[in-house]
């Protein structure tokens, strides 16, 4: 079975990048295979700049990867783990940074607690702070927030937000739509392992989603022509999906002209999770 | 290096925390061994002149030590970081695989010399021993517990279940070291096995060990030693090929 085909996209330095795409899509693999725990049959794949494969050392010490499922070794403790992992890095004496990286991660009660110990939420924190003991210049997240409580979530970001803004290039693939679209400049959809849009997110949002227009009227009819595309009615209740704002102007003129009274009026802005569903024929 | 320095430390941490099991549990059964066969077989048999049975048996005991032990610290140590996933943490870093290799050989070294260490600490109260060659005997414990940490990475990097490395280990390590002449020396045994136990490296590493402390062996000690560093290296080769490649590691 082939996990990723023909897949070329280039991550720019300082950007917030987003991969998106359906369960078994290849976002995973090709996070495999920048990390190097996957080879591709073909291909190369870079990292600022050096072969992941040839030149693997430079390659991973580059990058700092939160892989999606909760692993953890069970004999050390949190404070033991992030020594271990700056160490694997060729890195000594790192603690006022894993002290720091631990702050940032509300870890600091939890340095000397076994790993076993620690909650779904602490480990996935673990993970996040392994992932930066070596202060790459990029980082990869892997479903970060999976599992991960409101208040966790939002102080992550607010983490990875101010990397990004230090200049740290992020990679995350995420489920949940909102923070994608919240976070990502660009975004790559992803569907049976191949590219299906690559775009920035204000040009998706664009170009595959348009505003919709929920309003109520006193009648249960719209005067025609009416423009954009109705996608829904419930009695006086209609949703109508709009190109552009220029439709609005449109449809308000359409309504005053007709002398329809409106009774309830509101502009839904663009979502995400329409562009998703419909690039990856999920609608 | 720090690299190397970190992994080895991590594997020589792993085993220290649960030392009970993995150095005193050992320790003891070795021990039992020893007075169990001491007492059934002392005073029946001498294997070599002046030597009583249980002072022959010591070395013997100590090296099965080391060589299980080797093995069981790199087998269990990577198979457990496979099941559990947390080998990534080593794999996603720019450690090399000849530093991977070193480390997972030299924790299980360690492990084995502590154990053959241990029980050699406690027999000596109650056995009459000499080392008449110190360094030979340092020399094969080095080794073999070399030899039998590269095997045990071989089995975990192969094994993807806890049952396929206990098979390994049930059916190839254990068959391999009892039959290798911990409990008796080869030329008791009739021609044929006699001769088969010369296809079998554990014999060269235990007959070798115990000319470190007798100053006799079945086999030359110098011929021995090559034997035991040709498996080395022969091994070595092949578990560093496994490890660049990524066989059954990377995807």
């Amino acid at each position: 079975m082939r996990a990723l085909a023909g897949v070329s996209l280039s991550i720019g330095e300082g950007e917030f990048f987003g991969l998106l795409g359906p369960n078994g899509a290849g976002k995973t693999t090709l996070i495999n295979v920048i990390a190097g725990l996957s080879r591709a049959d073909a291909g190369a794949v870079q990292v600022m700049g050096a072969d992941v494969v040839s030149e693997y050392r430079r390659a991973r010490s580059m990058l700092g990867v939160v892989p999606q499922e909760l692993v953890f070794d069970p004999f050390f403790s949190v404070r033991e783990t992030l020594r271990l992992q700056s160490g694997y890095y060729g890195i000594r004496r790192n603690d006022a940074w894993i002290d720091e990286v631990m702050h940032h991660l509300d870890l600091a009660g939890k340095a000397d607690a076994n790993m076993r110990s620690l909650s779904g939420g602490m480990k996935r924190r673990v993970l996040v702070a392994q992932a930066l003991v070596h202060k790459p210049p990029v980082i990869v997240l892997d479903e970060p927030t999976a599992g991960v409580d409101v208040e966790l979530r939002q102080g992550l970001w607010q983490f990875i937000r101010g990397l990004n803004r230090d200049g740290h290039t992020i990679v995350l693939t995420t489920h949940y739509l909102e923070e994608a679209e919240l976070h990502c400049n660009r975004i790559a959809m992803f569907k049976a392992g191949r590219v299906v849009a690559l775009d920035s997110t204000r040009n998706l949002l664009r170009m595959f989603s348009g505003s919709q227009l929920r309003i109520r009227l006193d009648r249960e009819e719209l005067p025609a022509p009416f423009p954009g595309e109705v996608v829904s009615r419930d009695g006086t209740l209609f949703r109508i999906k709009l190109g552009n704002y220029g439709e609005l102007e449109t449809a308000l003129t359409r309504l005053r002209e007709a002398k329809v009274r409106i009774l309830e009026i509101e502009l839904q802005p663009p979502d995400l999770e329409e562009v998703f569903l419909r690039l990856t024929g999920q609608s | 290096m720090t690299s190397f320095w970190t992994l080895f430390s991590k594997e020589l941490l792993r085993f220290l925390k649960v030392s009970v099991q993995t150095v005193a549990a050992p320790v003891l059964t070795s021990l039992l061994y020893l007075v169990i066969f001491g007492h059934a077989v002392a005073g029946r048999l001498q294997v070599y002149e002046g030597v009583p049975y249980t002072s022959f048996l010591v070395p013997g005991l100590v090296m099965m030590s080391v060589l299980q032990n080797a093995f069981a610290n790199s087998s269990s140590s990577l198979i457990q970081s496979k099941i559990t996933g947390n080998i990534v943490f080593v794999l996603m870093s720019p450690i090399s695989y000849l530093e991977f290799f070193s480390a997972y050989v030299a924790a299980a070294v360690v492990r084995g010399l502590a154990v053959g260490a241990g029980v050699l600490a406690f027999t000596v109260w109650f056995v009459e021993l000499k080392l008449e060659a110190p360094l030979w005997a340092l020399a094969f414990g080095l080794l073999g517990a070399g030899l039998l940490g590269t095997l045990g990475l071989i089995a975990g990097i192969c094994s993807e279940k806890i049952d396929q490395l206990a098979a390994f280990q049930n059916f190839v390590i254990m068959p391999l070291t009892f039959l290798s002449g911990v409990f008796y020396s080869i030329h008791s045994l009739p021609g044929f096995w006699q001769a088969l136990s010369h296809a079998n490296p554990f014999f060269y590493m235990v007959d070798g060990f115990r000319y470190g402390f007798f100053g006799v062996s079945d086999f030359p000690p110098g011929a021995s030693l090559a034997v035991v560093a040709a498996s080395f290296f022969v091994v070595s080769l092949l578990t560093l090929g496994l490890l660049k490649t990524g066989y059954k590691l990377r995807h």
